[in-house]
């Protein structure tokens, strides 16, 4: 994985500095709260409902092992210990004092970490497959190139003050597993007919009030323009995109209202220009940063055979674990998601253990998922069993990897000031509702994504069933969607008809899933039964 | 008239007043224009030549906009002064700089030292913005 050499190393501790500065003039009554709002929202701190919260960015979910421990003690040390694993692949802390974060800045910075552009309304933390390097369906690595733009995008002076957030997705594979599409911009590696590999642009796509799918806007960036072209993306962005109000600023709007062709045209135009200006990194700086994501020293020739004789590990490798490129080894997905608890929480205990299974038994790499688990991407078969047996002690063993228990769920208003509703509970009575192993087996793949405001932060626009919580006179109320997906078939979840209350939403997610059992034909998933036999079967059963 | 309060240009201030994007085409004697964040900073490319001063409004410094139109002006190849006026917060100065600024008007006076230590904050760059002359860490990475 990357590794910081000294000019990437003084960027950070430079970083570290002028926040400790903020901080100090904020301390020191110098800048008002108000003024000081949006300086500590480029560094990933946000004033929540009980406390500051901290989030920290784990560029493209690739962490190593010393990162993740790091992680783990800042839990123990400035907070309550533990973290939350988010969508965008990164942790928060939730219970963090304004006075600490300078040093825990700090302490980051130290093992190549940091809090930049986490929050705010600048070109955040890049996101990408967290089987990256590992999957057996990719053309390359994605993350060299989300490196390129996480430097580029890194105080990039131009657009640092963008009319609302955005969020660049870059994967390698027909597979989608990182929501590629819902990103302002999503870029897909591809290779063309003369074998090069580039970059197929999209732009416009996002979830919060408006969920939008990105519409292609280049089938194919040069590798050579890369750069040139996001920045073309981002300037007509950042000249044209609505400012008059923040819930139609993000670029979805402006590619909408333009149309995707006139922003097309915009976006051509600026590149052209570009072009004649030397803002484009040479090639061999790319090479440079491929180097470090060069293959791990793979054992060759190793058996393909796992002793599935214990029934629940059979049950976990079936569920949790996927093919990996190199034979003998397995990509192994840590569920965070254990019946009852809340999606995407860690103690710092169980984070310690993760980083010292990813050092032992993982060539030193761990990965944080969009859906809120960790990978082992580089798992020896041979070293399955002893791993699992190890998490399984931890309490992190739980083989329900896209099932109706992998819940993805925000904060929601246990923890948010901008929440309508609480999540949490909610996931964690759907979670104990299909508790049964054999249950969550029965209904195979079902995504379940619960968001407590229309921001969207859980994703319930990309459930396969989504539940959006409101406030309805004072009282929270929870909506149903279905038929959405993050997949390379993305497409958004649809209200199915009045809301519930947090009871009534659990029994109405489990009649779904008696409409869907009682109607599947063959291997199909929910989703594909859903798309099949359309809303009105689902209707009849929960409203009656 | 706001003052200048940090100022990078060795050569005489100019102080003409301003005139609006608008009115610059037809004001044919007029050498300094103040650019609002919803004006096209490129309408002005064809007259360059006769200015000498551009002031960029920023009404709320959260508002980005001339960032870019600074930036577009120095690319199209203007030299002269790039004054940026308005809500200006000391955190952003380094970032105005490097997109074009080499004046500073600020509606209310900054802490010296505190805008001192901003300017002179990041010694080395992500990007190449051609603007503000430095090399991008990528280009010392690959001497040329």
């Amino acid at each position: 994985m990357y590794k910081y050499d000294e000019y990437d190393q003084q960027m950070v501790d430079v970083r570290v500095e002028e926040f400790r500065d903020q901080v100090r003039r904020r301390l020191s009554g110098e800048l008002t709260e108000d003024q000081f709002k949006p300086l500590r929202l480029q560094n990933g701190l946000y004033l929540q409902l009980h406390a500051y919260m901290l989030r920290v960015a784990v560029p493209y979910g690739t962490l190593s092992s010393v990162q993740m421990r790091l992680l783990g003690d800042i839990a123990d040390k400035y907070d309550r210990g533990y973290g939350h694993f988010t969508t965008r692949q990164n942790i928060q802390y939730n219970w963090i004092k304004l006075e600490d974060t300078p040093d825990i800045l700090a302490e980051l910075a130290k093992v190549e970490m940091h809090a930049i552009q986490t929050s705010g309304n600048c070109i955040r933390n890049i996101s990408s497959d967290q089987f990256a390097g590992a999957a057996a369906d990719e053309i390359i690595d994605p993350r060299p190139y989300a490196e390129l733009l996480r430097q580029w995008s890194s105080f990039h002076p131009e657009f640092l003050v963008l009319p609302r957030k955005f969020k660049i997705c870059v994967i390698a594979s027909d597979t989608d597993r990182a929501a590629m599409r819902l990103h302002d911009i999503g870029i897909k590696m591809v290779k063309n007919d003369a074998g090069e590999i580039g970059a197929q642009f999209y732009a416009g796509g996002g979830m919060g009030r408006t969920p939008m799918i990105a519409p292609m806007i280049r089938e194919f960036v040069p590798l050579d323009q890369l750069i040139t072209f996001s920045e073309a993306c981002l300037r007509v962005y950042n000249r044209y995109g609505r400012r008059d109000n923040k819930y139609k600023a993000r670029i979805k709007i402006l590619v909408h209202e333009l149309g995707r062709d006139e922003y097309v045209r915009q976006v051509e135009e600026e590149f052209a220009h570009l072009l004649t200006q030397p803002i484009e990194p040479p090639l061999a700086e790319l090479e440079r940063i491929k180097a470090h994501f060069a293959d791990p020293a793979f054992e060759a020739g190793l058996s393909e055979e796992l002793d599935l004789s214990d029934p629940d590990f059979r049950l976990w490798v079936g569920r949790n674990t996927q093919a990996h490129k190199q034979a003998g080894y397995v990509v192994a997905t840590i569920s965070l998601k254990p019946v009852g608890g809340i999606p995407g929480d860690a103690t710092a205990d169980q984070i310690r253990l993760m980083a010292d299974l990813g050092r032992d038994y993982s060539f030193d790499e761990l990965r944080v998922t969009h859906a809120q688990n960790i990978v082992l991407p580089h798992v020896r078969k041979a070293d399955l069993y002893t791993v699992w047996k190890a998490l399984d002690d931890a309490g992190l063993a739980t083989a329900n990897l896209d099932t109706v228990g992998d819940i993805i769920a925000c904060p929601g208003l246990d923890y948010c000031s901008l929440a309508n509703a609480r999540s949490i509970p909610v996931a964690q009575k759907i979670s104990e509702r299909f508790g049964s192993a054999e249950r969550q087996a029965q209904i195979g793949e079902l995504k379940l994504k619960i968001s407590g405001c229309i921001n969207a932060c859980g994703h319930h626009h990309a459930g396969h069933i989504g539940i959006l919580g409101v406030d309805k006179k004072g009282l929270e109320n929870y909506q149903l969607l279905f038929g959405g997906s993050e997949g390379a078939d993305t497409s958004l979840a649809k209200i199915i008809g009045p809301g519930f209350t947090e009871d009534g939403v659990v029994d109405a997610v489990e009649k779904a899933t008696e409409v869907y059992l009682a109607n599947k034909q063959g291997e199909e998933r929910f989703l594909d039964t859903y798309r099949r036999i359309g809303m009105d079967p689902f209707k009849e059963a929960i409203y009656g | 008239m706001v003052e200048v309060q940090f100022r990078f240009r060795d050569d005489e201030a100019v102080n003409d007043p301003a005139v609006t994007v608008d009115s610059f085409a037809e004001q044919s004697n007029a050498t300094a224009v103040r650019i609002e964040p919803g004006d096209d900073a490129r309408t002005l490319l064809p007259q360059l030549d006769r200015l000498s001063l551009v002031e960029v409004n920023f009404p709320a410094w959260t508002d980005g906009r001339g960032y870019s139109s600074a930036r577009i002006l120095r690319e199209a190849g203007y030299k002269g002064e790039m004054r940026a006026v308005g809500d200006l917060v000391i955190d952003m100065l380094g970032h105005l700089q490097r997109c074009g600024f080499d004046a500073f008007a600020p509606d209310k006076a900054l802490n010296p030292t505190d805008a001192q230590n901003a300017f002179g904050r990041w010694d080395n760059v992500y990007q190449a913005t051609v603007v503000d002359g430095r090399q991008a860490i990528w280009a010392k990475r690959h001497p040329a």
